[in-house]
């Protein structure tokens, strides 16, 4: 098979191709012309069948009966798969992993039982010549249910609320340290307040779609998906087959934000129904389908009790989350994990509470804990300015610890200060209105918010080749995937630097998991970790030339000092003397050199507490008559270690603030509790940002030195810019109108009843 | 979708003859609203006859001086028609402020005020619905039901219509032209198409079988000043929550006519008599604005989620027609 997703630059050479330059994405020509293709346009040698899904239309319960004869003969049917005929599965098993990595490759069988434990769980699936066929037969399939009570309402007075074991992570449930309670009864200035925030669907653009195909006992599945070892193990433990016989394939993926972590129900239809049926099936889900199947952020209620000195020094730090759960699979977003390194005080509890409900679970949601949490904690920190007759910025300056308040380790870095300084002077802070709907402009009240980012930082354990030909052309290979975020461009800009070749000499190979296994991309590690393993084997790949040059026969720079090469301009510099690596490859290793590189976690994760920050600054303009909140213009300062690449940075940076803006503005996904159905399940009803809702975001970058996280010196970004932005949305709503809503997302409804008539 | 026939029409009295002959069979014009629903099989036409080639795209000028809107007409062409810019600036507002650029480009004028309701049960196949599954029940009664009607609905249906086009036509008065199976023609005012829902909401038009739209007669612009205000979630392509089409001819500090009417509020574009009689004959200002919000809403209830949208509204139209009665 041809691979049609070996990625390489088509920009001329001579461009900028050092880390650290904003270079253009490698993969740009390929997806604007149509030609790098999605999981679901993979083309096969055979033609794929189309399977199509049918969801139960119940939330709770079990099928009683189901009757596919009508579909079974409806035109160009091939196989209509339930639970009767569905191959056997390994079983879910419990609803908490005995470890915490075994979530994302656990058995996650479908169409296994009688059994229905969420709304528009996978009941049936129905697979044709044509999509369209298999749609309209699902439609003749008779089902009668078994219908029975569950638990859609968390704030019921009877939901069952529990503690669990640790949060998603596997952070610890609870913190605490000092005493609270005394501390917080002491406080001269106290905060007490609940934030609620809604169930939200990650809906990226491209829906979770995969094709399997199966050669014997080996099973090849082309989907979107952002960790490729997760998919393989996840369908090797559900199929009960080894994960050397699982080939998994997603070059171009349509964006992920954490939902493509784990295998999902078309994944496994997909596999299932091409080992029934032995020829290609190909499997999506529907946009409808999404919100129920593939994932979404837990709703929460957030307890945020502050105490502080009479100068804003806080004693008392409380943060407490209660949060929605599947009764099958906890999930258990770590939303007060933030809070213990963000302040400092004294006397501090954290816990995290969960509720079951009949829902499918919650999953990874871009900055899981920091998104949910910070739109509580900078909300509750402006709350308590305003109390105190605080500059927001100065009450946080006055509580920058100097090291990790609950590690009492040091930071990596931290600059924080410099973020909120240097952003308060570009976005023109001193102009923010002092009295809360004091501003206004003909019908608008005009009000300025800021809120603080964190995003922890992590590495995740990988490898990646780099190979140089003959000619002097260097491929990289990893399993690695490139969710939109610019993976393929900084991967070729690390190798053309560290090897000194042209970006144009530079070819770049992911997302197969026959490549070296990386951590994928999730929890914004994935440029960090990625680019240190590729950067680890040039090194070794750099000494593989230069030790072959110094000492082949027929290299023109045999009997060199290697220890003063340099690699530059495509040649090898040894001493007085230089070499094109092309005519010297060609020599001295005609069938090339291959170096693979590692990236591990070092024990800099133990002893200093990582993670990036940054200020978000946001200007909104109410309407004073309907409420309608709109954003005028954002800024983002953030301080995230070294940036590889401005250009796709900047992207990572707004688009991520745009996701704040959603979250504090307009995204909800409603489940109604009589029946445990998403009920706004499409993209026409779940608002997200428009552009008409975005005018003016700019994110800017600090320089910032940061040697401690990995030998590039890059910290995670694709999730800081979600990380606060909501609240600083909300924040400038408040001072814009003296309205408090703390009821999230803060739609005009909850802001008109408040406002002058008139 | 379940399969379907399809033919183009030859002609307008062949194209209402056509759906009239066979129950199940459907126009189809731009198709931004009737396909979305087919693939959820909410519609589920068994036959469909293709309108686009018909000889309803002109907008021509009227003898009384007015302008005749051919159905097939698109959105975005009747948005940058500069007579209806200049004459009909209200128009023009609704329906740029509907949907998106490509979906503007394809929906066509009857299509727009023969769309179906946005309501999220309406949707939900597994869920009672009398607009779509006539005596099964109302799942928006008692459920998530914030986009809602606080005028006009029944017990059987809360639904609104979600048309910004139809609200602005309603307070310009529109006629509503079209052609029967049997070739007559008849004309009618806009208000009168749509039906509100009592126990019968999967009825939504007054229309006959096979009966076509052809055309939408706007008569000459009314006297004064005209606005269209949409409120709603976002900035941008998203349905309102509460829209006001105002027209207020005010002279010498008088208010000698008024024309309202309202979207998102109920399961038609809303007219409002009771609002144009506060106004008319008195003295402009902000308390007569007020009490002719007031008027306007005098019958407004909601349940649940949707309360909020009575005083949205009295606080849209009071703002919307006191803009609309400043002296220029």
């Amino acid at each position: 098979m041809a691979k049609d997703y070996i990625v390489q630059t088509t920009s001329r050479p001579g461009a900028a191709t050092a880390i650290g330059q904003p270079v253009d994405r490698i993969d740009g020509a390929l997806k604007v012309t149509g030609r790098a293709r999605y999981a679901y346009e993979h083309r096969l040698d055979r033609a794929a069948a189309f399977g199509y899904i049918l969801g139960a239309s119940i939330a709770k319960g079990r099928i009683l009966e189901i009757d596919t004869g009508d579909a079974e003969r409806a035109p160009g049917v091939i196989l209509v798969m339930t639970h009767r005929n569905a191959p056997s599965q390994a079983a879910f098993g419990p609803a908490v992993t005995p470890t915490v990595p075994e979530v994302f490759t656990r058995a996650r069988p479908v169409l296994a039982s009688e059994r229905i434990r969420y709304h528009d769980e996978p009941v049936a699936l129905v697979v044709a010549e044509t999509f369209e066929e298999a749609r309209g037969a699902a439609r003749l399939i008779r089902l009668r249910y078994a219908s029975e009570p569950g638990a859609f309402d968390a704030a019921a007075p009877n939901a069952e609320i529990y503690r669990p074991e640790r949060t998603n992570a596997g952070f610890p449930t609870d913190s605490i340290l000092g005493d609270f309670d005394r501390a917080f009864a002491e406080a001269p200035v106290k905060l007490d307040a609940v934030y609620a925030t809604p169930f939200e669907s990650h809906n990226p653009m491209e829906p979770h779609a995969a094709i399997a195909e199966w050669d014997g006992d080996r099973l090849t599945v082309h989907t979107s998906a952002q960790t490729l070892a997760n998919i393989q193990a996840g369908l090797a433990n559900t199929l009960r087959i080894s994960p050397q016989n699982v080939r998994v394939i997603s070059p171009f993926i349509g964006g992920g934000f954490g939902s493509k972590l784990i295998v999902h129900p078309e994944t496994v239809c997909a596999a299932l129904a091409a080992r029934v049926l032995g020829r290609p099936v190909r499997v999506a889900l529907t946009r409808q389908q999404m919100f129920a199947n593939a994932g979404h952020r837990p709703a929460m209620k957030q307890r945020i009790r502050l105490g502080a000195d009479r100068d804003g020094r806080l004693t008392a730090i409380e943060h407490e989350v209660t949060s929605s759960t599947s009764r099958f699979e906890e999930f258990t977003e770590q939303s007060a994990v933030p809070t213990r390194a963000l302040y400092a005080a004294a006397n501090r509890r954290t816990m995290h509470r969960l509720v079951r409900l009949d829902t499918n679970r919650g999953e990874w949601m871009r900055a899981p804990g920091e998104a949910s949490g910070l739109l509580a904690l900078e909300c509750a920190m402006d709350e308590l300015a305003e109390q105190l007759g605080l500059d927001p910025i100065e009450l946080r300056i006055r509580n920058e610890p100097e090291r990790d308040p609950e590690r009492n380790v040091a930071f990596s870095s931290r600059n924080l200060i410099a973020c909120m300084r240097d952003g308060a002077e570009r976005f023109g802070w001193r102009d923010r209105p002092v009295k809360p709907g004091s501003r206004r402009e003909g019908r608008k009240l005009i009000g300025y918010g800021m809120a603080a980012a964190i995003r922890a930082n992590y590495l995740g354990p990988g490898s990646a080749r780099v190979a140089i030909d003959a000619r002097g052309q260097v491929t990289v290979q990893a399993d690695m995937t490139d969710i939109g975020t610019g993976t393929y461009t900084i991967l070729a800009q690390v190798a053309a630097e560290r090897l000194g070749v042209p970006l144009s000499a530079v070819k770049v190979e992911l997302g197969d998991s026959s490549l070296p296994r990386t951590a994928g991309s999730g929890g914004s590690w994935g440029a960090s970790s990625s680019s240190t393993a590729v950067h680890n084997a040039c090194l070794i790949l750099r000494e593989q030339i230069a030790s072959a040059a110094a000492s082949h026969e027929r290299s023109p720079l045999r009997g060199a000092n290697i220890s003063e090469a340099r690699f530059e301009g495509g040649k090898l510099h040894l001493g007085s003397r230089s070499e094109s690596l092309g005519s010297l490859l060609e020599r001295i290793a005609p069938d090339g050199l291959m170096a693979e590189g590692s990236a591990a976690r070092g024990e800099t994760y133990r002893t200093y507490s990582q993670h990036a920050f940054g200020a978000h600054f946001a200007e909104v303009a109410v309407d004073i008559d309907t409420g309608e909140p709109r954003l005028r213009r954002m800024l983002g300062v953030f301080a995230a270690g070294r940036i590889l690449n401005p250009k796709t940075a900047r992207s990572q940076m707004i688009g991520g603030m745009i996701w704040g803006v959603g979250a504090a503005l307009m995204e909800e996904t409603v489940l109604d509790p009589r029946h445990g159905h998403f009920v706004n399940r499409d993209l026409a009803e779940y608002h997200v940002p428009v552009h008409a809702d975005v005018p003016g975001v700019e994110a800017v970058f600090l320089p910032e030195e940061d040697d401690k996280g990995n030998p590039l010196g890059a910290k995670g970004i694709g999730e800081l810019g979600n990380c606060g932005s909501g609240a600083a949305v909300a924040n400038a709503i408040y001072n814009a109108t003296g309205v408090r809503v703390r009821d999230f997302p803060i739609t005009l409804d909850k802001i008109f009843p408040e406002l002058p008539v008139g | 979708m379940k399969p379907f026939t399809y033919e183009r029409a030859a002609g307008l009295r062949e194209a209402a003859a056509a759906v009239a002959a066979r129950p199940g069979t459907k126009f189809i014009a731009g198709g931004t609203n009737l396909i979305d629903l087919m693939k959820l099989e909410i519609e589920q036409p068994i036959h469909l006859v293709d309108i686009n080639r018909l000889p309803l795209r002109l907008i021509e000028e009227t003898p009384e001086g007015g302008l005749r809107i051919g159905a097939q007409v698109p959105n975005s062409d009747l948005a940058a028609d500069m007579r209806v810019r200049r004459r009909y600036p209200l128009l023009s507002q609704a329906l740029l402020s509907g949907a998106s650029a490509q979906l503007r480009n394809k929906a066509s004028t009857a299509g727009n005020l023969l769309q179906r309701t946005r309501c999220p049960y309406f949707y939900e196949r597994g869920m009672p619905c009398n607009k779509r599954d006539p005596g099964s029940g109302c799942s928006a009664r008692g459920g998530f039901n914030r986009l809602h009607a606080i005028l006009g609905a029944s017990e059987a249906c809360i639904a609104v219509h979600p048309s910004d086009m139809a609200v602005a036509m309603t307070a310009l008065d529109a006629r509503v032209e079209t052609i029967q199976s049997d070739g007559r023609t008849r004309a009618f005012p806009l208000g009168e198409l749509h039906r509100l829902p009592g126990t019968t909401p999967h009825i939504e038009t007054t229309l006959a079988a096979g009966e076509m739209i052809t055309a939408v007669i706007l008569p000459p612009p009314p006297p004064g000043r005209q606005l269209y205000r949409k409120v709603r979630d976002r900035a941008s392509y998203a349905f309102a929550l509460v829209s006001v089409a105002a027209i207020v001819d005010v002279a010498a500090g008088r208010i000698r006519s008024a024309r309202i009417a309202m979207g998102g509020v109920a399961p038609k574009p809303w007219h409002s008599a009771e609002g144009e009689r506060a106004l008319a004959g008195r003295a402009a200002g902000d308390e007569i604005c007020a009490a002719a919000a007031d008027a306007a809403l005098s019958g407004a209830r909601a349940e649940g989620h949707a309360a909020f949208k009575i005083e949205l509204a009295r606080r849209t139209l009071r703002r919307t027609l006191a803009e609309a009665a400043q002296d220029v």
